[in-house]
């Protein structure tokens, strides 16, 4: 799922000061999930928006809403019977949804209330891991199921570089090196013939390096 | 035991400590009121392990939160007690009231006070 961080609400004050009537826009999906931008999440920055104007003897309206995805034509649908009544929206929903509700309303200022980070697994309560970079050719057939795209800081695709000692990688010692745990799995799995192929360069036209990305799917066109 | 313990609080029950959300301080805060404290079990007597732990967890945040838009968070405090301490029960809900009177109100009940007046006034 994607993951996001919650901005310091300091910053989101700096970002809404100027509006008076301001709603909360949440999302109830991977935002949700992790902790950051679901319907918890947008009723307690609404109380805390609203005490801190209340304190400064400022009179906002703040309003509060969720729904069920913000990067669907429907769910974002829900709210233009409302939209009127607000002068700017913070969305809690990842950079995805921030971004289809401002092409939606073009007329509303649309403000990120989270930071965006990856594509991510919950690895533990309260700790969120990258796994994938959307890179468009997936490896993992020949990798273990473990992506040294994502979790090598350099992205090799044959072997560890000179930085890996005793399965840490060298820019942090808490970071696995992503090809130590290839090969740990490759043994596992007793195949590391696959080990032995050289990979073939990588096409990476498919990744960011060849613009934004697109899927057009003909079959489930209407 | 007949123990006196200031009027001037109420008593919210929860099934466990480990029932409060941030939003649930937040929101007493927000509505008025000066202080808020939360009597947990003792730590590691929890029936549910970690209950009262996280309620501690929450109670931190929300002060950070206080903090942050000026209500002040030492307004909100966690205590741990058995349910067999009434006396230090008491002295709790002695030690919180004090301590709160001598911070004065909540800035945000004298906001809303404020704009009471105004309103009023219009």
């Amino acid at each position: 799922m994607i993951i996001a961080e919650k901005k310091p609400i300091e910053e989101i004050i700096q970002e809404v000061k100027d509006f008076d009537r301001i709603l909360i826009l949440g999302c109830n999906e991977c935002v949700t999930v992790c902790e950051a931008g679901g319907k918890k999440e947008v009723e307690v920055l609404a109380s805390v928006l609203r005490m801190y104007f209340m304190n400064q003897g400022q009179e906002k309206t703040i309003g509060e809403r969720t729904l069920e995805r913000q990067c669907d034509h429907e769910y974002l649908e829900e709210i233009r019977n409302i939209i009127d009544d607000y002068d700017a929206i913070v969305s809690l929903a990842c950079g995805v949804g921030v971004q289809f509700a401002a092409e939606k309303y073009l007329t509303m200022p649309l403000l990120p209330g989270v930071n965006t980070i990856c594509l991510g697994a919950n690895e533990d309560r309260g700790l969120w891991t990258e796994r994938c970079q959307a890179c468009g050719t997936c490896v993992l057939a020949r990798t273990g199921g473990i992506c040294p795209v994502s979790r090598c800081a350099k992205r090799v695709l044959n072997g560890p570089c000179g930085g890996s000692t005793n399965g840490k990688c060298e820019i942090s010692k808490d970071t696995d090196c992503a090809w130590q745990l290839i090969i740990d799995r490759l043994k596992a799995l007793d195949k590391m013939d696959d080990y032995e192929k050289v990979a073939p360069v990588k096409d990476w036209s498919t990744d960011r390096a060849g613009g934004p990305r697109t899927v057009t799917r003909e079959d489930v066109k209407i | 035991m007949r123990l006196k313990i200031p009027t001037n609080f109420r008593i919210i029950r929860l099934p466990c400590t480990g029932k409060i959300d941030i939003i649930h301080i937040l929101r007493a805060f927000e509505k008025g009121a000066d202080g808020l404290y939360v009597v947990g079990c003792m730590e590691g007597d929890c029936h549910f392990n970690e209950g009262n732990f996280r309620a501690r967890k929450r109670v931190e945040q929300a002060a950070r939160m206080l903090d942050q838009v000026g209500v002040g968070g030492e307004r909100v405090k966690m205590y741990n007690l058995s349910s067999g301490e009434g006396p230090l029960f008491a002295q709790y809900s002695i030690e919180m009231v004090n301590k709160i009177k001598q911070m004065g109100p909540s800035p945000i009940r004298l906001a809303k006070e404020r704009m009471k007046q105004k309103a009023d006034a219009a």
